[in-house]
């Protein structure tokens, strides 16, 4: 946990310096990302995100989640089960406005 | 008497108006395409290459499947929202809908064609009904297991599907178990309970002669294999030494396991973590041949001849289909359909395929032979494709 916290200030302190904060998402990359979030987190959390193979990605399961570790699980992915990184596609910048999304509580 | 023979005589009438609407054929060349975002489906002639009827209200389709009813007139859909929905396809009308849990992931029909069994995700299970109806037959709660949060939950329920003998078998995720359901007695069903068959079980399918269930495992190499003729012997580990000290890839779409897709003695599978297709000899079940393909397969489907397979892909490569030659075991074509090509089905002889191309919205046919492109169909976000000939095959 102390080792995770010390990635997402890292993480957070990378997304200042490389100014990628969730304002500079412009408004076609954050459909773009949004459809990425219906079709293909849906295909394992279920199209309108109420849970599949992967649990419900709803607003009330990520009351008690910081926004950092929520896009670091995006990031990164949980090892040893099917959720996979999204780092590949996803800068860190776009993972922190998707975790601000769905802390919010998002239907795509 | 008078008022009952009245009243069947209005009942006729109205009966008989009410399938003015309905189509009078066959329908051994129908299918059905899911609409996965509107919820929705369209009722498609394989011969016309032709749309027939567009039915909503089928609820949250998204990774949704049929089964069909043994005269091929009706489709059972399973929704994600735990919707089971049956639609006459003669009619383009839904008959009846239930909602019979909270998340469903997919169905079977059984062998006599008088029961629906649907498996559950949440609360993790399988539901047992009657096809007449959709009245509730079995409801059998899943092994129950301790989540990530420590709260109590029943482990979710995949790969189901109808055996011979009015049986079903599953496959549970979360406490690695494969299930026999025997459903001879409706009021009593009995069920063989295997546990430890390997980490992580998401799919399964059957052999078509119904012998063989087969859980494909995400946690670990290999597949679980049950023998159908021998459901008290404990399942093997097959293909165990497959994969074994190279780094897995990420997964960014679940393999299925749908059908099994065999040519001669060899039965062709996706491989999990690996952009291979493995080739695996029936009987031994050893691995004989890997084929390197362009991303993670996810449906890999023999043409009902045998002679080819086709192959799909996870994101981001789902814009791709291959086609391997059995005979040579070598790729003879690669096909750019459009980004979301999700599903993919032979007509009952294998001359033509039908894919769905979902950032398209349509629904593209090609020619096996010629490998070409040669019909589209507009569809709004297109996913399963489901033609009737299922109807007469175990494990579909
Ligand atoms: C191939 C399947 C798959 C895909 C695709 C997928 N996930 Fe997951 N995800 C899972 C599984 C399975 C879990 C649960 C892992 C576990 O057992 O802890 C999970 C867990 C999560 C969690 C943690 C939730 C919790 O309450 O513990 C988040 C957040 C998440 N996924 C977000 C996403 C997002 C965002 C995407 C798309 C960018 C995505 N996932 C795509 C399978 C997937």
């Amino acid at each position: 946990m102390p080792h995770n916290s010390l990635l997402a200030a890292l993480s957070l302190a990378a997304m200042v310096a490389s100014g990628t904060l969730p304002a500079d998402i412009a408004p076609a990359r954050q459909a773009e990302i949004i459809y990425l979030l219906k079709h293909d987190c849906g295909s394992c959390h279920g199209m309108r995100l109420e849970g599949g193979l992967g649990p419900a990605l709803v607003a009330d399961r990520f009351a008690d989640w910081e926004t950092n570790m929520l896009a670091m699980t995006i990031l990164y992915g949980r090892p040893g089960t099917p959720m996979p990184p999204w780092r590949p596609f996803l800068s860190d910048g776009e993972a922190h406005w998707l975790a601000t999304q769905l802390k919010q509580g998002v239907r795509p | 008497m008078k008022p009952a023979l009245s009243l069947a005589a209005s009942l006729l009438l109205f009966c008989g108006h009410a399938i003015a609407d309905c189509l009078t054929r066959g329908t051994g060349d129908l299918g059905i395409v899911i609409e996965r975002a509107a919820g929705s489906l369209q009722i498609v002639d394989t011969t016309a290459h032709q749309s027939l009827f567009r039915v909503e209200g089928l609820g949250d389709l998204s990774h949704a499947s049929a089964v069909y009813s043994r005269d091929e007139r009706y489709a059972f859909i399973f929704g994600r929202d735990g919707g089971l929905t049956k639609v006459d396809i003669l009619c383009g009308k839904i008959v009846n809908r239930v909602i019979q849990g909270g998340n469903s992931i997919g169905g079977a029909i059984s062998q006599n064609g008088s029961l629906i069994a649907v498996s559950n995700y949440e609360p993790g299970g399988v539901k047992i009904f009657s096809t007449q109806d959709l009245s509730l037959v079995a409801d059998i709660p899943a092994t129950e297991v301790t989540d990530r949060e420590g709260k109590r939950k029943g482990s979710k329920t995949v790969g189901l599907v109808d055996a011979p003998g009015q049986r079903f078998a599953v496959t549970l995720y979360d406490s690695s178990e494969a299930w026999i359901i025997d459903m001879k007695n409706p009021a009593e069903p009995k069920i063989q309970r295997h546990t430890k068959i390997g980490a992580l079980p998401y799919d399964a399918l059957v052999t078509p002669d119904g012998r063989y269930y087969i859980s494909g495992l995400f946690g670990q190499d290999g597949l679980s294999l049950l023998d159908l003729w021998h459901p008290e012997k404990p399942p093997r580990l097959i293909l165990e030494g497959y994969g074994r000290g190279e780094q897995k890839l990420p997964v960014y779409k679940m393999p299925h396991l749908e059908g099994w897709a065999v040519a001669g003695n060899s039965a062709f599978l996706p491989a999990v973590g690996h952009h291979e297709v493995l080739v695996v000899r029936q009987g031994d079940w050893v691995e004989t041949d890997r084929i390197k393909v362009h991303g993670q397969p996810v449906f890999v489907m023999a043409r009902p001849d045998g002679r080819q397979v086709w192959v799909n892909f996870a994101f981001p490569d789902n814009d791709t289909i291959q086609v391997i030659d059995t005979e040579t075991l070598t790729i003879i074509k690669t096909l750019k359909t459009g980004k979301g090509a999700l599903h993919m089905e032979f007509s009952p002889r294998g001359e033509e395929v039908w894919i769905s191309v979902r950032d398209k919205d349509e629904v593209q046919v090609y020619d096996t032979d010629r490998l070409e492109l040669t019909h589209r169909l507009q569809v709004d976000k297109p996913s399963g494709i489901f033609f009737t000939a299922r109807a007469h095959k175990t494990g579909l």
